[in-house]
């Protein structure tokens, strides 16, 4: 067991609470920058693709987490938000703008436009508020369609390369450029995210999920509030998406269609809503499993000549796995990893029940 | 001028009337209480000075504020701070993040600057963290500091809600029921910081109470109300020993005013 001694205020606001979790993150950020060389050495860069694909998952789950772990609103819309900026970066590309100028900026223009649909939407709660994300994302593919002088329709739209002064960036041609910069888009949300959670909007953001009429008896105005977390999520969604338009090549009206914006919220709930860590932990479950099938197939059809084609089996394992989360280990995988840390940590004086929430029947009759 | 003035406000649900016509004022450095049965309007009276209802006639002024043209968001920035008859915490959140949200009212940066962590928002954060501190240390809430609220006792609890409204360093801090399900030396403790949020840090009290120890011990004025309208104000003494709130708790001893009759 670890003691922390607090000495300073600081010592509350810091990113890392002791010298030991600095130095694992720090093995953490080694191991993702080695990453690609171990792919260099082997020369197949298909797999370093899949975990550029993941990073790209995990940047739009982190803005999901937001919304959704933090703010405490679900969204079933969030490709929708996703095709936004996508669709922006290939527009901005297009007319001649360099890339560092047009990635940021069609993930801004995302999370304004994400803001004004949400802001009718947002006085709703709970299962109401993602019913009118999910007819959203329902919508979004028709509208795709719609718009065809902008996103090709369903013959689709190719994706330009990223051009950073003069370097060519292409998920094919340079993995390993593409893989670093999506990393590099990853961390620098990731350190936004950690500033914006030990700050004052942040604070506001838990207090929403937690107790809307304390949040505003504490001067927190719902709308404004829920609006900035909206805009926030949407841009880290529209930069995701952009992102995953690179890593595509190719979309149509079909990319960014309902399964998306499902995935993305299984994703965070099995990776453990409220965590930043969740995002990651989601998108790595979410990527792993299609690779895992596909390499299970083979392994099957080569080995026992078995030959396993049942359609839909991702999505039933998949269903399988969501369901098994939802009712043995609802905190995701962090929680996991949390009961694990705190089993060793305290040995051996870990309580199966130490991560029960007690039941709260306490609450004020909704005064609204 | 009063520090809040409440003037023959009345709030209707439907046919119901909540709050009839009641008046009162809270001096500034002053404990005021409101007492009554359950039913008598008491929190409602707090949940129209935390603007959550609209009244339909009446007046609240506030430090000389109009309260009734800002929004419930608004009334804390005037220096109004409140806690709930049921414990209204955020769940999932330390104790220490728990009152750094009562501080809200003090924020200064807003969104990107804190995203970016700025030096402002660091510099602000350690104010914050500095008061927040201060609240705890006075109300000795050090053992629970990094706990979540979540696994914390009622009592416990309690005293978070309290700090939290303490550390939006109001000018009124309204108390709905301070000592409901405490026990009697929690409920002397609370007490005891009652004093000394009115004496030593200069904030006003107003605090809705059924523990009558509690009320006599440590509020100045006192009001009776019951189905909304108002009984009596006074001492705590005086209130209680007056006709209509002895009607009130106790009925009447004349049969035939009761209503129903048996014969």
């Amino acid at each position: 067991m670890r003691f922390v001694f607090k000495t300073s205020y600081y010592a509350d606001i810091s990113l890392f609470k002791h010298r030991a979790q600095a130095v694992w993150y720090a093995l953490l950020l080694l191991l993702v920058l080695g990453t690609p060389l171990y792919f260099v050495a082997t020369g197949d860069a298909y797999l370093l693709g899949e975990i550029t694909g993941m990073l790209i998952l995990a940047i739009a789950g982190m803005g999901l987490m937001l919304l959704t772990g933090h703010t405490g609103l679900p969204s079933l819309g969030h490709a929708t938000f996703m095709a936004f900026g996508c669709y922006l970066n290939i527009n901005l590309l297009g007319a001649g703008v360099p890339w560092l100028i047009a990635f940021p900026l069609s993930g801004l223009i995302a999370g304004v436009l994400g803001t004004m649909i949400a802001l009718p939407v947002l006085r709703l709660h709970g299962v109401y508020l993602a019913l009118a994300t999910l007819a959203m994302s329902m919508l979004t593919s028709d509208f795709v369609v719609i718009a065809e002088p902008w996103t090709g329709g369903i013959a689709g739209a190719a994706v330009p390369d990223i051009n950073i002064f003069g370097m060519e960036i292409n998920r094919y041609s340079t993995p390993y450029k593409f893989y670093y910069l999506v990393l590099f888009v990853a961390i620098l949300l990731v350190w936004f995210y950690r500033n914006l959670l030990r700050s004052p909007t942040g604070r506001s953001f838990t207090a929403i999920r937690d107790s809307e009429i304390s949040a505003r008896a504490m001067g927190i105005n719902l709308t404004r509030t829920k609006a900035m977390s909206f805009f926030l999520s949407a841009t880290a969604a529209g930069l995701a998406g952009a992102l995953f338009g690179h890593s595509a090549g190719y979309v149509t009206n079909e990319t960014f269609d309902l399964v998306m914006s499902i995935t993305l919220l299984l994703m965070i709930v099995i990776g453990g809503l409220g965590f930043i860590h969740g995002a990651f932990f989601g998108a790595i479950v979410v990527g792993i499993i299609p690779v895992a099938i596909a390499n299970g197939r083979t392994f099957l059809a080569t080995t026992f000549d078995v030959n396993i084609n049942v359609p839909g089996l991702e999505s039933a394992l998949f269903a399988f796995i969501l369901v098994c989360f939802i009712l043995f280990e609802p905190m995701g995988l962090y929680g996991r990893w949390l009961k694990i840390r705190t089993y060793f940590e305290l040995f051996p004086f870990y309580r199966k029940d130490m991560f029960k929430r007690q039941k709260s029947y306490l609450k004020t009759d909704r005064v609204q | 001028m009063s520090l809040l003035e409440i003037e023959n406000v009345t709030l209707r649900f439907g046919g119901l009337v909540a709050v009839d016509n009641v008046s009162l004022k809270v001096e500034e450095g002053e404990v005021f209480a409101l007492v009554g049965p359950n039913g008598a309007g008491k929190s409602t009276i707090f949940n129209l000075i935390s603007r959550f209802y609209d009244p339909a006639e009446g007046h609240i002024r506030f430090d000389g504020n109009d309260l009734l043209k800002s929004t419930a968001d608004q009334v804390p920035s005037f220096g109004v701070a409140r806690t709930f008859q049921n414990i209204e915490l955020f769940e999932q959140a330390t104790v220490l993040q728990n009152l750094l949200v009562g501080r809200h009212r003090h924020r200064q940066t807003g969104m990107f600057s804190n995203i970016i962590f700025s030096p402002k928002t660091y510099r602000e954060e350690l104010r914050h963290r500095a008061a927040v501190e201060e609240v705890i240390d006075f109300l000795n809430l050090q053992p629970y500091r990094d706990k979540m609220i979540g696994g914390l006792p009622y009592g416990v609890r309690k005293v978070v809600e309290l700090g939290r409204a303490l550390a939006a360093e109001p000018k009124l801090l309204l108390l709905d029921e301070p000592a409901s399900g405490l026990s009697v030396e929690e409920t002397q403790d609370m007490a005891f910081w009652i004093e000394d949020i009115q004496t030593q840090m200069g904030i006003s009290v107003m605090m809705v109470e059924h523990d009558m120890g509690l009320v006599s011990a440590v509020s100045g004025r006192v009001m009776a109300l019951s189905d909304g309208k108002e009984l009596a104000t006074g001492t705590a003494a005086e209130v209680q020993s007056h006709p209509a709130v002895i009607e009130a708790y106790l009925g009447t001893g004349d049969i035939s005013k009761t209503g129903t009759s048996r014969a």
